[in-house]
């Protein structure tokens, strides 16, 4: 400050006018209203989903509607249970299905191959989010169900005596099938992110486990794997979360039959197909029910996304410096999240 | 070297510190084990290229892409159409959802880096920007159906849908452009504010140019993803058979044809199905292809 008065003359000078400090004013206070926006349209979309859906929750009531068992348009019950058992069930069977092909392929691409592979194995895991949507359900409903069905059936023959698995007839829209597709959907971003944790294991753990005397198995098992596990569960819940909300190739794969699924290789339905299925040709109380199967969908994927993301962010900042970098750091985990496309 | 290990004899020393059999058989049978995922992981991208080659070439030809779909579901399959509309529509729309997202996600990602940084608000907006990233993406076709359908007491339309494809799109292009933006090293703003430069210039002439490239990547990825995207189209640009150059009536597109082809029983537009799929995964990996090359390219990395 006393350097200042010492220059006092200079000051004055140095200061910008009103007039040319207003371009940074403009700037400053657009792209805060930009932002604010992004807040405003999440709240709003929320509310208007709501409102739309509230004739149909009034009718059926809110817990019933989420937990009663029938789908029955035409006789006017609203009940999502079938559609929320559904969505639930395939979405579990891509997670079993897919999670270990993708650690796996993460484990070997971070830890086992030869440099000069890790680049275009990455490149081609990756390759399948550029699929979309809507060519897997015709891949998945063309090629993939005939050429799979006489070993499901096989299969289904096999395990009859197990509930809810075996024993009825295999259908060609199913279940199994349907998951056997999300679960190929889900492969690059479990993947991707179980690859991202794992780089960021510290090359000091690899080695003082090898030098320990440890196999290349028994570093993964002991020094990777513990390390990266909540990310990896992370990972798992974005796909999870992908898959609860997949719609195209579900609407075409699963049958679209609204009764409480049977067995596994038999057909169900999901929140998400209900609503590209029957939306155009709702009226009245139907239509509000498919705008509360959405509030549904919406509450349910924001349930699994957030405990993912807490899961991703917290594995990101196992030995995170201090805190202006935080989220520099998780930067490219969550940024492989969102560039990879597939929802 | 003294102790055991240095008046040991070199075999002494090898059996003494050789791995066991066990421990070799489940070293060999876990590597196995993973190489074998990583097949399993690669299996489904072969087998759905090739049949998409199989299937898709065999349906291209020049009557395909430049003959709008009649709508004749006949057995013949001069008589059905191609997929000019859909083609047309699909980068009109596409288009309009970029004019739209890309502004809108610059400038968020650039007031998260520039000016929110770590404030409690900057935050919030970071959170529900994921929020947006986690939402299917038919909840945005019904939310711009309850917006700008049911809302304004009218019809579909193209422009419409692409509203939808630009919220879709709105979480990417932020988070590719705020990552690319903080990779701009402050030394080169603090350089333009030192020789006097105001804010605004400082973004203008520094910043963004610096990130350029790097979000380039980020909004092709980000066209990539809009562009193969089906369910929000359906209640919001519906589909139609012509060629349509107004993006206020319906418009058609290639995702939304494909998935109205499936259904069909009749072969000869399954296989129209295909060929429009193997345009669209072309098209979509080309984008990937120069998204990639861009990516590398950039200096900030």
């Amino acid at each position: 400050m006393e350097a200042a008065s010492v220059t006092g003359g200079g000051r004055t000078v140095l200061v910008r006018s009103p007039l040319t400090r207003l371009p940074d004013r403009a700037l400053r206070w657009t792209l805060t209203v930009l932002a604010a926006l992004i807040l405003a349209l999440i709240v709003y979309f929320f509310v208007r989903l709501v409102g739309q859906a509230k004739p149909a929750l009034s009718h059926q009531g809110v817990l019933g509607f989420a937990f009663e068992d029938s789908w029955n348009p035409s006789a006017g019950r609203f009940g999502a249970l079938p559609l929320v058992v559904g969505t639930l069930i395939t979405s579990f069977l891509a997670l079993v299905i897919g999670v270990p092909v993708a650690v796996a392929a993460a484990i070997y691409t971070t830890e086992l191959c030869p440099r000069r592979l890790r680049t275009p194995l990455t490149v081609l895991v990756e390759l399948l989010a550029a699929v979309p949507s809507v060519v897997y359900g015709l891949w998945g409903i063309f090629f993939l169900a005939p050429k799979l069905r006489g070993a499901e059936q096989w299969l289904a023959d096999r395990l009859s005596f197990v509930p809810f698995v075996g024993g009825g007839l295999v259908t060609i829209p199913n279940c199994f099938i349907t998951g056997l597709v999300l679960a190929i959907m889900i492969l690059p971003i479990v993947s991707a992110i179980s690859r991202e944790v794992m780089s960021t294991v510290p090359s000091d753990h690899r080695e003082a486990a090898l030098g320990l005397g440890a196999t290349r198995w028994e570093m993964i098992r002991i020094a990777v794997l513990p390390y990266c596990r909540s990310g990896i569960v992370g990972g798992a819940m974005l796909g999870l979360g992908r898959a609860i909300g997949e719609t195209i190739a579900v609407t075409i794969l699963i049958g679209d039959s609204p009764k409480m699924v049977e067995h596994l290789f038999g057909q169900s339905y999901s929140l998400a197909a209900v609503i590209a299925n029957e939306f155009g040709e709702a009226t009245g109380i139907h239509r509000s029910a498919l705008f509360a199967a959405g509030l549904l969908l919406f509450v349910l994927t924001l349930l699994v996304n957030g405990l993912a993301r807490w899961f991703v962010v917290r594995a990101a900042r196992i030995d995170a410096p201090p805190r202006p970098e935080d989220h520099a750091r998780s930067g490219p985990a969550v940024l492989a999240a969102d560039t990879i496309a597939g929802a | 070297m003294s102790g055991p290990v240095g008046s040991a004899s070199p075999s002494e020393l090898l059996s003494r510190f050789s791995i066991s059999p066990s421990r070799r058989r489940r070293d060999r049978l876990a590597r196995g084990t993973i190489g074998a995922g990583t097949v399993l992981a690669l299996i489904p991208l072969v087998l759905i290229v090739y049949y998409l080659l199989e299937k898709g070439l065999g349906a291209w030809s020049t009557d395909f892409f430049t003959t709008d779909p009649t709508g004749s579901t006949f057995f013949k399959s001069s008589s059905i159409g191609g997929i000019k509309s859909a083609v047309l529509g699909t980068i009109e729309m596409v288009a309009l959802a970029s004019a739209i997202a890309v502004p809108i996600g610059i400038g968020v990602a650039l007031w998260l880096v520039e000016y929110g940084r770590d404030s409690a608000f900057a935050k919030t907006v970071r959170f529900f920007v994921d929020v947006l990233t986690g939402v299917p993406s038919i909840l945005f076709g019904l939310f711009i159906y309850i917006v700008l359908v049911i809302g304004t007491h009218s019809s579909y339309a193209g422009y419409k849908g692409s509203i939808a494809l630009s919220l879709l799109m709105l979480p990417v292009v932020i988070r590719s452009a705020e990552v690319i933006l903080l990779l701009v090293p402050g030394g080169l703003r603090e350089s333009a504010l030192a020789l006097g430069a105001p804010r605004w210039k400082m973004i203008a002439r520094v910043v963004l140019p610096t990130a350029l490239p790097g979000m380039v990547t980020g909004v092709l990825l980000a066209v990539a993803r809009a562009a193969g995207e089906t369910a929000p189209l359906l209640f919001t640009a519906a589909s139609t058979h012509g060629t349509s150059f107004n993006l206020g009536g319906f418009m058609n597109s290639l995702p939304v044809q494909i998935y109205n082809d499936v259904t069909s029983p009749t072969a000869a537009v399954v296989n129209r199905a295909w060929g429009a799929a193997l345009t669209l995964v072309t098209l979509i990996l080309a984008l990937n292809v120069i998204a990639r090359l861009i990516a590398r390219r950039s200096r900030l990395t």
